[in-house]
């Protein structure tokens, strides 16, 4: 027939096919729900919306190392777990649907432990991934600078080559929690700018964040919490053991982090604990069915999905795309949430109550702004889709 | 999925299933009898089917492959409606399975003895079966044509969804089982579910394609921006679509299609992959401009079947509704554990 179905073939895949948890998941599910709950019975915390930001509790990030769940994927040689990619996915699902403070260990149990596995030395997996495993080593990120956001090429941090190592000097922004890390990955230009080539000349350094010549300054959200940081490097010595796999490979290295970091429950969980808390103010009353049931459809979808993307990963496949979709969409919903409960429930947001409706409302509302920009923007995910597709 | 082998075994599905269905005309209205020989002949017709009522002992994993083909390609054949219904139907009530194309229908009927009389609304692809499958309350009734005077009518899509008047013998009348009234309503919903996934994975590449082509102010429109943001939108819908009938298509299968979690996953997957048509539908007539608004084009052979299905055998709002409804009477504590499906 005409133009409508011979164009189909086309179109590359959007999603994986379903992936279902291996059966053991159930028992280590229900192990991570018994901790929570007995942590939620003494009262160690309260839930806590967008948590993977703003939950910074290292007692508990101590409590989930000595029960095996941090740096669940990192073999055992190196202080892990051995496990796989989708038990990890379990534990984490379950602390952040729980509101779980889980933001001192978030960066480097997510994606700073699977690079230095990917692209480490041996030395480099020896010093911090035992610490990592053992949650009492924390990593930051060091990828924006101030011209360069959605533009990441841009990079302007130089890094000079010198005797035994190299010296970097340059401005990183928005580095979640680098007052209180002790390293992060610093992507710099390591070789000259070549308009032909953008993502050529970049290289990727591991960075102590108590080194001579590292500057660290808050930057206050709108809130006025403090979480981002300015980090500013002047002449600050990176030994060569600490370059992170190949000098001028930094683009190549980090596109590919940012495929494990695009996809996981974090992307549509941030605002999970408003919806639980939704459902308690709404339970039993009538009427407000369908539009509950709307945002349940929709949360189970994206689970789907990013489960989809997730076993994908573990067979070794970067499904770019899916990755993309999966941030896109994730990201909108956590938003749609707030929506949703501001037409059903008339309780206004309370920053200052100590939990509850109000508290999770306020935060969610306050923390929203985040949710669709972090990772990459959606716009810039979207022109990833749609080169994927063929149109650019 | 379990194995790789699985995977290969599907993809050479996919594979039979998109020759099968792209070499069809879509165009025009009715059944394609001549489609629905080519998927008698490679076993298509009976997918799921056990061997002893004619079938080919698929799973619905194989089935959610060839629906989305079907859907993808606006196939016009009872698919769903013989395999997934009709042939489950008469295969669990006992009564043996008749030849050709078949459709299923709950109604009320007056049964007496042999003899039957009724009315059934809306019955789909009456007018080109060979039989009809009828769900009253108490009973299964196979009727043959002799028993039915067919009047005409179509869903948005002028697919047969015709007025039945009974009067005469059936071929066939056995006691319903329990429970089969609720599993053919979510037999139903996922087939049409995995349907809309293929149509809206259709619609999407229709457009696609016509932004590579169609130029103005010099070049491809979807050269522009605007225009790439907007596909993407789609295909985060379209993703989302397959993703949710795919997995309800899956869970179903490990669990049973009235398991916990298959009830639920069917109900989240029809309502999302409703949901999705609607949006992929706008998004498609928007690149396409003009010409996919006219009768002269065939994306309206995909976004018309969009506009139907996302409303029948229940809506996002029904499926939504009947969801909502179980969150809220299970509360904020069994909120997680109803979208894990683990206690």
């Amino acid at each position: 027939m005409g133009p409508v179905t011979s164009t189909l073939p086309r179109l590359p895949a959007l999603v994986p096919p379903p992936a279902d948890l291996p059966p053991r998941a159930a028992a280590l599910r229900a192990d991570v729900r018994a901790f929570l709950a007995e942590e939620r019975a003494a009262g160690l915390w309260t839930p806590r919306a967008d948590v993977w930001l703003s939950g910074w509790d290292e007692r508990f990030t101590r409590e989930l190392a000595r029960r095996g769940w941090l740096g669940m994927t990192i073999p055992q040689t190196y202080g892990g777990h051995g496990a796989s990619p989708l038990d990890r996915y379990v534990v984490t699902e379950e602390l952040l649907a729980a509101g779980a403070p889980v933001a001192a260990h978030w960066v480097a149990d997510r994606q700073i432990g699977p690079t230095l596995m990917r692209f480490g030395t041996d030395a480099q997996r020896r010093r911090f991934l035992p610490g990592i495993a053992a949650g009492e080593v924390y990593f930051g990120i060091g990828m924006s600078e101030p011209d360069a956001g959605s533009d990441l090429a841009a990079v302007r941090t130089r890094a000079v080559q010198v005797d035994g190592g190299w010296e970097l000097t340059g401005t990183k922004v928005w580095t979640s929690g680098a007052h209180r890390a002790h390293a992060f990955f610093a992507l710099a230009r390591s070789g000259p700018r070549d308009e032909q080539n953008r993502h050529a000349g970049l290289s990727q350094f591991i960075v102590l964040l108590d080194a001579p010549g590292v500057q660290i300054r808050p930057i206050p959200l709108l809130t006025g919490a403090h979480h981002f940081n300015e980090v500013v490097f002047d002449r600050v010595f990176v030994p060569d053991d600490m370059v992170l796999g190949e000098i001028g490979a930094g683009w190549r290295q980090v596109t590919g982090e940012l495929a494990f970091e695009r996809s996981g429950p974090e992307r549509f969980l941030s605002t999970f604990p408003l919806l639980t808390a939704l459902v308690g103010e709404l339970a039993g009353t009538k009427g407000s069915e369908r539009e509950i049931g709307g945002l349940v459809a929709r949360l189970w979808t994206l689970r789907r999905m990013s489960l989809a993307v997730a076993a994908s990963l573990e067979s070794g496949e970067a499904p770019e795309l899916a990755a993309a979709v999966v941030k896109d969409l994730g990201t909108r919903y956590e938003n749609e949430v707030i929506d949703v409960a501001r037409l059903l429930v008339t309780i206004p947001p309370d920053p200052g109550a100590e939990g509850g409706y109000a508290r999770l409302l306020a935060d969610a509302v306050l923390h929203a702004p985040g949710f669709t920009l972090r990772g990459g923007t959606n716009e810039v995910l979207r022109g990833i889709v749609a080169r994927g597709m063929g149109l650019r | 999925m379990s194995s790789e082998s699985m995977t290969t075994e599907n993809a050479e599905l996919a594979a039979l299933a998109e020759s099968v269905f792209a070499d069809a005309r879509a165009e025009g209205t009715g059944f394609d009898a001549g489609l629905w020989s080519t998927l008698e002949e490679t076993g298509l017709a009976r997918l799921t089917l056990p061997s002893d009522a004619g079938g080919s002992e698929g799973t619905l994993a194989d089935a959610a492959v060839v629906l989305a083909a079907a859907g993808a390609h606006a196939a016009r054949v009872p698919l769903v409606e013989t395999d997934l219904l009709a042939g489950w139907l008469l295969h669990t009530s006992g009564i043996e399975l008749p030849a050709g194309p078949l459709t299923a229908v709950r109604g009320e009927l007056d049964v007496d003895g042999d003899r039957v009389r009724g009315r059934l609304a809306r019955v789909p692809w009456a007018r080109a079966a060979a039989s009809v499958a009828v769900l009253t309350p108490a009973r299964v009734v196979l009727l043959g044509p002799d028993a039915l005077t067919v009047t005409d009518g179509t869903n948005v899509a002028e697919e047969p969804r015709d007025l039945v008047q009974v009067a005469g013998p059936a071929l066939a009348v056995a006691p319903a089982p329990g429970e089969v009234a609720e599993e053919l309503r979510l037999r139903a919903a996922l087939g049409r579910a995995l349907l809309l996934a293929g149509a809206a994975r259709g619609a999407l590449a229709a457009s696609v394609g016509y932004a590579g082509e169609r130029e103005q102010f010099g070049r491809p429109i979807g050269r522009f921006q605007a225009v790439q943001q907007q596909l993407a939108l789609a295909a985060a819908e379209v993703a989302a679509a397959s993703a949710a009938a795919s997995a309800a298509a899956a869970t179903a299968m490990a669990g049973g299609i009235r398991s916990d979690a298959g009830r639920f996953a069917i109900a989240a997957a029809k309502a999302r992959t409703s949901e999705a048509a609607g949006a992929v539908a706008r998004i498609a007539h928007q690149v396409h401009g003009a010409i996919g608004f006219t009768r002269e084009h065939d994306l309206r052979l995909l976004t018309t079947r969009l506009w139907a299905w996302r409303d029948e055998d229940g809506s996002d709002a029904e499926w939504n509704a009947h969801l909502g409804a179980a969150v809220l009477a299970a509360g904020a504590e069994g909120l997680w554990p109803q979208i894990t499906g683990e206690p």
